[in-house]
């Protein structure tokens, strides 16, 4: 027995040694290689969500065509055009005497140029490297392509202000999420589309500079601000909630030497960078919108030298007594600079617009022209749940975790997400601007969640595995499993808790790519429709006589219609429009406004004098489409009676009310707006067993069928009838 | 045209009664067809050689107003009834100045394959197309009216020579004729009307006639026409047609109304066409219709095996003089339009376009051959314009050769095949797979270039440094894990070895398991010296270590109760105590290991994320 006891010893010791080797190898291997595969593994999945951000966009190409959607798209396709064209200098210098006749626009000093250099420098990149690709393609997925984008900067935001799991659940929430699929599927060539990767990555640097205190970040956010600055008009939120932030975190005694480099360098750098854009100019010092950046720019200052003086002043006694001194001096400084500058007119007031975003009443009584616009409205609970789905609940529960664990950074994105979550609240397509916050913010929810359930699964499983081999063995197990009694339950319910999680994103996968597909992918140009037997059909109106102007028409002809229309018209049609959807010159608007609500003869004479060739309306009536001019039509009169009082509202209202069949009032009946959309539709039968001249758009049959035009003539009408238009006839010889 | 210059034909043509006189003309037969926009006049005359000589050529007179209209001229001799119309056997012929011929004419002069001696006789055809010959009357229409037509030519055949017999037809569509000429001999019948026979006319006798008819056909006419054609050695023929197209005929004037062009397209809107119809190629395939602003959706597509068919619409209907402009594209396979002779490849395709009776002002042909082509040279069956340029495509360097070819007033008699020669290197279609392949290369060699280089530019910057203990501590902090997870593992086969135990009853073994444990975990806690001294020196380390030196601490007591219980366990065996006996002494031990365990495990997983 003594013999082989010590060679088995020795033998299993020299069996242990080399497995034990192997195993202390392929132990540092296999933790060396779990890293790796964990960014492998990282990497693959941004990866996976680049792609699905991108793809999911091509819903529009795929059901109709690669086109450009929408109105605005139209103008920043024509205005790319010029400058790929013409050169940047040209475009800068661009005088555009095809809008707003016989105005003209000044272009390069009007718009928000990000988004048409973007697409050039993408184009003129892609032809360098030989791919000959046509301008109208590089348009169309620019949107998809910054959306691809900004899901990488949701994954580094939430990274930076959580872990890179929420960063990557961000990334994959934002990629879907359909407040922002709105603004940036294939087609919607729109400032919005580079905006919110703009907006996300400012956010993201300035955040990142204020959690390291490094120049270098602060110098790349006020870039990313500058870009921001240069592609939309939405910029003043973040040049309002930084501000805020700052304030928030000095008064929350959060005030750190970080924070001071962050954004002296993002605000002084950012400001004289915005100044570059013609359209910004000098507000950053002149507008009333960007006082609070300013203010706090000095408050800060304040705040560092009285850190200073405290350092030098070891008496609390008398720095209490400087900083009353100092604090009352600042403000009193400060209010009274912000006095003369209003007093003198130097600081501008708050815009119209500004004003509508903190008063959501505003705009409906002194700006009808902002209230007019559909995306202006308040948003409805249901575009909330539509456009956000289950993110709407995980917000809360994102906020709830932020307070956990507050940091600077959860600070910034808890303002960030409650700020804009009230703005998408006033106004529609707001949703956009609150859609990354609510990403962030939900992706900490789900990730936090996650985590702390697979911690629960995961200790209990190894713990199981032991007891249950254990139990297996022998009966000593059983002292075990009563330790761990509470754990099973507590397992399965994390268990299922998971499985609830995995449904509810699967939900909500499910969901955005329904509403993508069906909702948002719509060009608007062109309208889809369902036939009898379930076919599909094509309403493709708007070209046909967007095409119909291009050719056929003098190519200086100069055509009126509600503006609307105009961005389209220049852009398709290139002819010469009265007024477009660069609504700057209210009183033109409430012109044609004026025009289209008066009678004919009084109409021909306005149209004389803004030398009008022809005169464009849009019509649903026979197809049933509801977003014609009909429908818009109290709106200009509301537009053209705040700038001309004879045109006045009840006219054309019976009893409060809009109607177009017989009860209607005599005055809508004859106006020139009617005339032009039911011209002869009095003659047309439009669905069996109605009367002819039954509208389909208002379920009613028309009040006037017998319409005689004097001074204008049908030129041209498209198949389904949705655009008509009219040629203004010269005027009678007297004689 | 006008009679002015019918009175200074027939003065000159008595004056020059008896120039050339060689031949004469001994039977005239004219046949034209207004039933489509374009006119086509058919001749068939019957030469004979009246003089001495035999005669290689015969003239062909046109005035000059109706030569700018004239799109095509053939001749063909008269062999049966067949359809002759071949490019092959039809006389070659040019255009010639003879002295002493009356001015405002233009003379062909036809190249006879053999002389003709005296006496001899010989018949042939004639076949001229002219284009805008018809001129709408009244010019302007309203949406309801039907338009009618002026054409206007000669009773007598135009011609150097005496005309012993002749006869003029003219076919016109089946619809109301407005007004004719009446001349003696003048029948008409259905639509059908025949001036003739007239004898014996002198040479340029001139007679003129103008017939107004109703017309109902479409006046397409494509202002300029663009098309191209690109050939990829891939497979591929790709046609891209730009149209520029208008309603030539009478211009509509007043309103268009919608509601009465649905209600009776044919009756209120009868001058409007509303599409027109291609006839590409056979497995034409990817057919798209398009414009500047996007996708047209009303286009029809069928095919079989001879043919493809494309019926377009344009976006609206076309009234007279309303233009639209298009683009039609479409791939073809390779391998049908690609031949090799000798060392060169060539291209055989149609010249003219593929839709239907459509008058082309301008046609321009572009084919773009592959980078790298060479000896390109060109034969087409009639003159035309020809330009070299390049274009520059999907990863061109240098550019693709394009060759263009232009010629003014096409009829769909043009569509012959017409051939590019060239030569190309079949190696070089590998070149932008290549280069594709060679950019994705770099590209990644790029980024292991940048994934394993160190970058920094001052490597003895502070935050440099820090980042390079950080890694130090990082890679520490992961082999402090590694050994900790080892002595779990060691743990387990000891609580394995006491498993054993119970089952078989081996003390021997269980010893020995426990005396290998023992030393393997005295190695490791060696291992683990170094490591922590290195954390406790490390600055980096300074927010870790304090957990990782818990996480020692917490393993080596661990470690000990786990022994100390081994060993119990052991002893009572030894002892031959009873298993409730042996679990009561244990159970407390047992209890603080698993407690250690958990905390233990908590412990590597915060590690773990760090």
């Amino acid at each position: 027995m003594a013999g082989p006891k010590p060679e088995a010893v020795v033998n299993g010791g020299a069996r242990q040694q080399p497995s034990d080797l192997l195993k202390k190898t392929v132990g540092v291997k296999l933790k060396l290689k779990t890293k790796q595969q964990e960014l492998l593994i990282r990497v693959s999945i941004l990866f996976l969500v680049y792609v699905l951000a991108f793809i999911t966009r091509l819903f529009s190409v795929l059901r109709y065509e690669s086109m450009i959607h929408e109105f605005d798209p139209y103008f920043n396709y024509r205005t790319t055009l010029f400058l790929t064209q013409k050169g940047f200098y040209e475009f800068w210098n661009w005088f555009d005497s095809e809008s707003w006749y016989p105005l003209g626009r000044i272009i390069g000093g009007t718009l928000y140029p990000g988004l048409m250099v973007t697409a050039a420098i993408i184009y003129w990149g892609l032809r360098f490297l030989r791919f000959a690709v046509h301008i109208r393609e590089v348009c169309v997925l620019t949107a998809p392509f910054f959306a691809s984008n900004t899901t990488l900067v949701a994954y580094f935001f939430g990274k930076e202000i959580w872990d890179s799991g929420a960063g990557l659940v961000a990334a994959a929430l934002i990629a879907i999420c359909p407040g922002y699929i709105s603004r940036s599927v294939a087609g919607s060539y729109d400032n919005e589309g580079v905006a919110i990767f703009a907006l996300l990555l400012t956010f993201y640097l300035f955040v990142k500079a204020v959690n390291t205190g490094s120049l270098a970040w602060a110098l790349a956010s006020a870039f990313g601000y500058f870009y921001m600055v240069s592609a939309w008009g939405g910029y003043v939120f973040i040049i309002n909630l930084i501000p805020l932030y700052v304030l928030v975190l000095l008064v929350t005694g959060r005030y750190s030497m970080r924070l001071y480099v962050a954004y002296n360098c993002m605000y002084v750098l950012g400001m004289l960078l915005a100044m570059q854009i013609r359209f910004v100019g000098f507000q950053h010092v002149q507008s009333g919108e960007h006082m609070a950046a300013m203010g706090v720019f000095f408050l800060i200052q304040v705040f560092y030298f009285l850190d200073w003086v405290k350092y030098l002043l070891s008496d609390t006694k008398l720095f209490q007594a400087f900083l009353r001194i100092t604090v009352t001096l600042a403000v009193g400084v400060g209010s009274i600079a912000l006095g003369v500058g209003m007093a003198s007119g130097y600081i501008s007031p708050w815009t119209g617009r500004f004003y509508s975003l903190l008063d959501p009443t505003y705009a409906k009584d002194h700006i009808p022209i902002i209230a007019s616009v559909s995306e202006h409205q308040p948003t409805a609970w249901s575009s909330f749940m539509f456009d956000f789905h289950i993110l709407l609940f995980l917000f809360p529960a994102g906020l709830y975790f932020c307070f956990k664990r507050l940091s600077d950074a959860t600070i910034f994105i808890v303002m960030y997400g409650l700020t804009s979550m009230y703005f998408a609240g006033v106004m529609v397509r707001l949703i956009l601007v609150a859609t990354p916050a609510v990403c962030l913010i939900s992706a900490i929810a789900v990730s936090a969640t996650i985590k702390n359930l697979t911690q629960l699964v995961r200790p209990n499983h190894k713990v199981s595995q032991t007891g249950s081999s254990k139990g297996t063995g022998s009966v000593k197990g059983s002292s075990k499993v009563t330790i761990d009694q509470s754990q099973p339950f507590q397992r399965n319910g994390a268990i299922v808790l998971l499985f609830g999680a995995f449904y509810l994103l699967s939900r909500y996968a499910t969901h955005c790519t329904w509403v993508t597909s069906e909702a948002y992918s719509s060009p608007s140009i062109v309208l889809a429709a369902r036939g009898a037997h379930g076919n599909r059909v094509i309403f493709d109106d708007y070209r046909e006589a967007y095409f119909w102007l291009r050719q056929n028409t003098p190519p200086d002809a100069k055509v009126m219609s509600w503006w609307d229309y105009g961005y389209q018209i220049t852009a398709m049609g290139n002819r010469t429009v009265i007024v477009d959807n660069n609504t700057w010159n209210n009183t033109h608007i409430a012109t044609v406004g004026r025009a289209m609500s008066s009678y004919e003869d009084e109409a021909y004479e306005i149209m004389q004098s803004l030398d009008v060739d022809y005169v464009l309306v849009v019509f649903g009536g026979v197809t049933g489409y509801s977003s014609d001019d009909i429908n818009k039509f109290l709106w200009m009169v509301r537009i053209g009676g705040g700038v001309f009082p004879v045109i006045k509202e009840p006219d054309y209202l019976v009893n409060g009310e809009y109607r177009v069949d017989k009860g209607a009032a005599p005055k809508m009946l004859n106006c020139l707006m009617y005339k032009l959309s039911y011209y002869r539709f009095g003659e047309l039968t439009t669905e069996y067993g109605k009367p002819p001249g039954y509208d389909r758009a208002r379920g009613v049959e028309i009040g006037n069928k017998d319409i005689k035009l004097e001074h204008l003539e049908e030129a041209f009408t498209t198949s389904n009838w949705i655009v008509r238009i009219y040629k203004v006839k010269p005027p009678n010889n007297r004689w | 045209m006008g009679s002015r210059l019918d009175l200074f034909l027939l003065t000159i043509a008595i004056l020059l009664g008896t120039v050339l006189s060689d031949l004469i003309l001994s039977k005239v037969d004219r046949r034209v067809d207004l039933r489509s926009q374009i006119v086509r006049v058919t001749s068939t005359l019957k030469v004979e050689n009246d003089g001495t000589n035999s005669v290689l050529e015969v003239l062909l007179a046109f005035p000059d107003n109706h030569v700018k209209h004239l799109a095509y001229l053939a001749v063909t001799p008269k062999e049966g009834k067949g359809k002759s119309k071949d490019s092959a056997n039809s006389f070659p012929m040019e255009l010639v100045h003879p002295k002493d011929m009356p001015p405002a004419l233009t003379f062909y002069s036809v190249s006879l394959p053999k002389p003709l001696a005296k006496g001899d006789s010989l018949t042939f055809d004639v076949l001229a197309v002219f284009t805008h010959a018809l001129r709408p009357f009244p010019e302007q229409i309203t949406q309801a009216d039907i338009q009618l037509l002026v054409f206007q030519e000669s009773a007598h055949f135009l011609s150097p020579y005496a005309v012993k017999v002749q006869s003029l037809s003219i076919k016109l569509p089946d619809a109301r004729i407005e007004s004719y000429t009446k001349l003696e001999n003048t029948k008409i019948h259905g639509s059908e009307i025949k001036y003739g026979p007239y004898e014996s006319l002198p040479p340029f006798s001139y007679s003129p006639i103008v017939v107004h008819y109703e017309s109902k056909q479409p006046f397409a006419v494509a202002q300029e026409l663009v098309r191209e054609i690109e050939i990829s050695h891939w497979g591929n023929v790709q046609v891209t047609e730009h149209y520029n197209l208008n309603h030539g005929g009478a211009q509509i004037k007043g309103e268009f109304s919608r509601l009465d062009y649905q209600a009776r397209p044919h009756v209120r809107s009868a001058s409007a066409f509303r599409n027109l119809v291609a006839r590409l190629p056979p497995r034409a395939r990817s057919v798209y219709y398009r414009d500047e602003i996007g996708n047209i959706s009303t286009s029809h597509l069928w095919g079989d095996s001879k043919k493809t068919e494309l019926e377009i619409e344009p976006r609206y209907p076309m009234f007279g003089g309303w233009r639209t402009s298009f683009t039609i594209g479409y791939s073809l396979p390779l391998h049908d339009f690609l031949f090799q002779s000798e060392e060169k490849r060539f291209l055989n395709i149609t010249f003219g376009c593929p839709i239907n009776d459509v008058v082309i002002d301008t046609l321009i042909v572009k084919v773009v051959l592959p980078e790298g082509s060479s000896d390109i040279s060109v034969s087409t069956p009639f003159p035309v314009k020809q330009l070299q340029e390049t274009k520059i495509s999907h990863l061109d360097v240098a550019g693709r050769p394009v060759v263009v070819l232009e010629k003014s007033n096409v009829v769909p008699e043009h569509n012959q095949y017409f051939q590019v020669y060239y030569k190309f290197n079949s190696l070089a279609l590998l070149r932008e797979p290549l280069m594709l392949i060679s950019g994705f290369f770099f590209l990644f060699v790029a980024c292991i270039v940048y994934m394993h280089a160190d970058l920094s530019i001052s490597k003895s910057s502070a935050s440099y440094l820090a980042k390079l203990q950080w890694d130090e501590v990082q890679a520490s902090v992961q082999q402090v894990q590694s050994i900790i997870s080892r002595c779990l593992s060691i743990h387990d086969k000891l609580e394995a070895s006491l498993r054993d135990l119970s089952r078989t009853g081996d003390v021997q073994s269980c010893k020995a398991a426990r005396k290998a444990a023992d030393a393997s975990l005295k190695e490791l806690i060696k291992e683990l010296k170094p490591l922590l001294t290195f954390l406790q020196s490390s600055q980096q380390a300074s927010q870790i270590l304090p957990k990782v030196e818990d996480l020692v601490a917490k393993e080596k007591d661990m470690q000990d109760r786990l022994l100390a219980k081994h060993s119990t366990v052991v002893d009572c065996y030894e002892k031959k105590y009873g298993g409730k006996e042996i679990e009561n002494r244990v159970a407390q031990q047992q209890q603080k290991i698993n407690a250690l365990r958990q905390e233990v495990d908590d412990l590597l997983d915060f590690v773990d994320e760090i």
